[in-house]
């Protein structure tokens, strides 16, 4: 397996923190779904302090913390978080989001190789969230990016792998590059699908914290980053037109 | 002085950017921002405040 910024993970699933319908759901979720990695945020915090008992929460679970730059629209906000986030989870990993359409938080592109040569520059590991375009991940690479993180589908949005084709040819030009498909999971039959086309890990959130039993589908997952991480292994056959049978012919009975 | 917590105007008497986290009760475990600009925990009490200024404290949050 490609490590991260030279981090070996044990579980090919990264799993997002928020919407779960309680913190104990989150934690039990965690644990049967095995992941590796757990995405964070940064808000507003009040003299509850509501934001360090989550983080005490985050810590118990083991796992490696990847802080995310969710909902920013410009660089400097971007950049401004990504400092933010390194000071308080004490850790240079980001996930960089740059979002550019709001209807489909589609990542703006342009912004977003600009932020990460700064970031990637300061030190950071970056680990962006981008499209499936080749040239924009090759621009992402030059920055100093040693991870892409491609989308399936829109955020939240349950659809899956909207271009396999892209996601292949991705695999294909950026054979040392450990590549995440994040977002749009829905199933764990997209997640499987990830693993397959040869993708190092798969980051989810709505898929598992928003299921009718988090727990349950957590579990799912697990089984089903594992069975694609093993079938990308095990190199499947090529899809064929026509039948081609199994039993072999030799030594049929004559019946007819 | 009139600042800008967290969207919210507030007057406080705090001079420095440490004070005012000690003032409004919020912890010392945040990361902070003036103005849209980071300013690290170790810098804090050397940041003083001006009338207006605009204060972001931070806190960890469930996210994707």
């Amino acid at each position: 397996m490609r490590a991260f910024y030279g981090t070996e993970l044990a579980n090919p699933l990264m799993l997002g923190t928020a919407q779960y319908p309680s913190p104990a759901i989150l934690a039990q979720a965690f644990q049967a779904s095995e992941a590796a990695v757990a995405t964070v945020s940064l808000r507003r915090e009040g003299a509850d302090g509501a934001g360090n008992a989550f983080w005490q929460m985050i810590r118990k679970l083991g796992v490696h913390v990847l802080p995310n730059t969710a909902g920013c629209h410009t660089v400097k906000e971007a950049v401004t978080t990504a400092h933010m986030a390194r000071e308080f989870f004490e850790t240079p990993w980001i996930k960089l989001e740059l979002i550019g359409h709001t209807d489909s938080l589609q990542p703006d592109v342009f912004q977003l190789v600009e932020a990460a040569k700064i970031l990637s520059d300061e030190g950071f590991q970056v680990f962006p969230y981008t499209t499936e375009d080749l040239i924009v991940g090759e621009r992402l690479l030059d920055a100093g990016c040693k991870v892409l993180m491609p989308w399936g589908a829109p955020i939240g949005s349950g659809r899956g792998l909207n271009n396999t084709y892209a996601l292949r040819a991705m695999r294909a030009e950026f054979p040392d590059t450990p590549l995440v498909v994040d977002a749009g999971i829905g199933l764990p039959s997209h997640a499987a699908q990830a693993m397959e086309l040869g993708f190092d890990a798969v980051l989810l959130n709505t898929a598992v914290a928003r299921a009718g039993d988090p727990v349950l589908m957590a579990q799912a997952m697990a089984g089903a980053v594992e069975a694609g991480r093993l079938a990308h292994t095990a190199d499947a056959i090529e899809p064929r037109d026509m039948a081609e049978a199994s039993t072999p012919v030799i030594g049929k009975a004559f019946l007819s | 002085m009139k600042i800008i917590l967290n969207g919210e105007p507030r007057e406080v008497s705090a001079q420095t950017l440490a004070a005012l986290l000690d003032e409004c009760g919020l912890p010392r475990r945040v990361a902070t921002a003036v103005n849209e600009r980071f300013v690290s925990a170790d810098a804090r009490g050397t940041v003083d405040l001006q009338d207006g200024d605009r204060v972001e404290v931070l806190g960890a949050m469930q996210g994707g």
